[in-house]
């Protein structure tokens, strides 16, 4: 690959459409999750898991709309450093909550469940 | 040995390039910051599992259905959303090379920046005011920690926009100011994706359990 193509394959921009879509997408997929929570028209575990999956997704469409993330930019390392970190986010949050929860389980009776104050 | 002497005389002779060769300035800036964020993602990232694991331990205080009031975090997602917005304005008014109107709509980035940063600010006085400090739980640590964290990275950027304001005022719109709005640019929607997962997580979370 010749430097100059290298070079070239830089930051890519964005254009007014990418904008708007992305802002549009973002006011639905924040509305929606609120509007969920305050209104409860569902189950508490169905609204849970629904909201996490508009905050997924509109984590995508910011990636995609609005840091214009793509497999070409850069030659490619902003992806891999993404997907890195992404590796690297998954194993600190599962760990975390695993073990976390294992040793609440394995701990003596806190004072709430033995009735009194601490 | 001596065969390999020979086989070395017999290879034909290669120059090797030792010096650096020529890179355009900046040239890797981008991904040095996109790396840059990645690491920041890291640091949030640990603060999100400090809240999964503490944000349940109220210690007989106030639990999050309690403390958060919903339509003012709604109000503060609009804010920092239409920021995101206006810093694209900002982006494509550089891309057609418009130094007024970028820096026109970095001065509307800030304003909504400032005002989320005022609406969190006045949250967290509400709660200091009320007793719910830091130091009352687990809880209420792993809140401030995180949130704070996200609004202190708020603050930088906004210093960081009025500095962008001052340099493409005065210099116009060079290559290296040009480099630094992308980098801003990076930085400004990044933080707004760590938001998504504050409100969703910490606030919508915390007011359903």
């Amino acid at each position: 690959m010749s430097h100059d193509a290298h070079h070239a394959e830089g930051t890519p921009h964005g254009s007014l459409r990418d904008y708007v879509i992305g802002f549009s997408l973002s006011v639905v997929l924040t509305a929606i999750p609120f509007w969920l929570v305050m209104e409860r028209p569902l189950s508490a575990g169905l609204t849970g898991v629904l909201i996490m999956g508009f905050a997924v997704a509109q984590i995508l469409v910011h990636m995609v709309y609005f840091l214009h993330m793509n497999g070409r930019s850069e030659g490619g390392w902003t992806m891999i450093a993404l997907v890195f970190t992404l590796i690297v986010v998954a194993i600190t949050m599962t760990g975390s909550l695993w073990v976390m929860y294992h040793l609440n389980t394995n701990m003596m009776p806190m004072p709430h469940a033995l009735g009194g104050v601490p | 040995m001596m065969t390999n002497a020979m086989a070395t005389q017999a290879s034909p002779v290669r120059f090797y390039d030792t010096e650096e060769h020529d890179h355009p300035e900046g040239g890797s800036t981008m991904l040095g910051f996109w790396i840059y964020l990645m690491s920041d993602c890291l640091i949030f990232a640990i603060l999100f599992a400090c809240f999964a694991v503490l944000g349940g331990n109220y210690a007989a205080g106030p639990s999050p259905a309690d403390l958060f009031e919903l339509p003012l975090v709604a109000l503060n997602t609009a804010m920092l959303l239409f920021s995101s917005i206006t810093y694209g304005f900002a982006m494509l008014s550089m891309q057609a090379g418009r130094p007024g109107a970028t820096r026109a709509w970095l001065a509307v980035t800030a304003v909504f920046g400032l005002a989320f940063l005022s609406i969190e600010l006045y949250e967290f006085a509400h709660l200091i005011h009320i007793g719910a400090t830091p130091q009352r739980s687990a809880f209420l640590s792993a809140f401030f920690t995180l949130v704070g964290t996200h609004g202190l990275h708020v603050t930088f950027g906004l210093i960081w926009i009025v500095t962008l304001i001052v340099q493409v005022g005065r210099r116009g719109l060079i290559p290296a100011n040009q480099r630094r709005l992308m980098c801003l640019s990076l930085f400004w929607h990044f933080l707004d994706v760590i938001w998504i997962g504050v409100f969703t997580f910490v606030y919508l979370m915390g007011v359903l359990r």
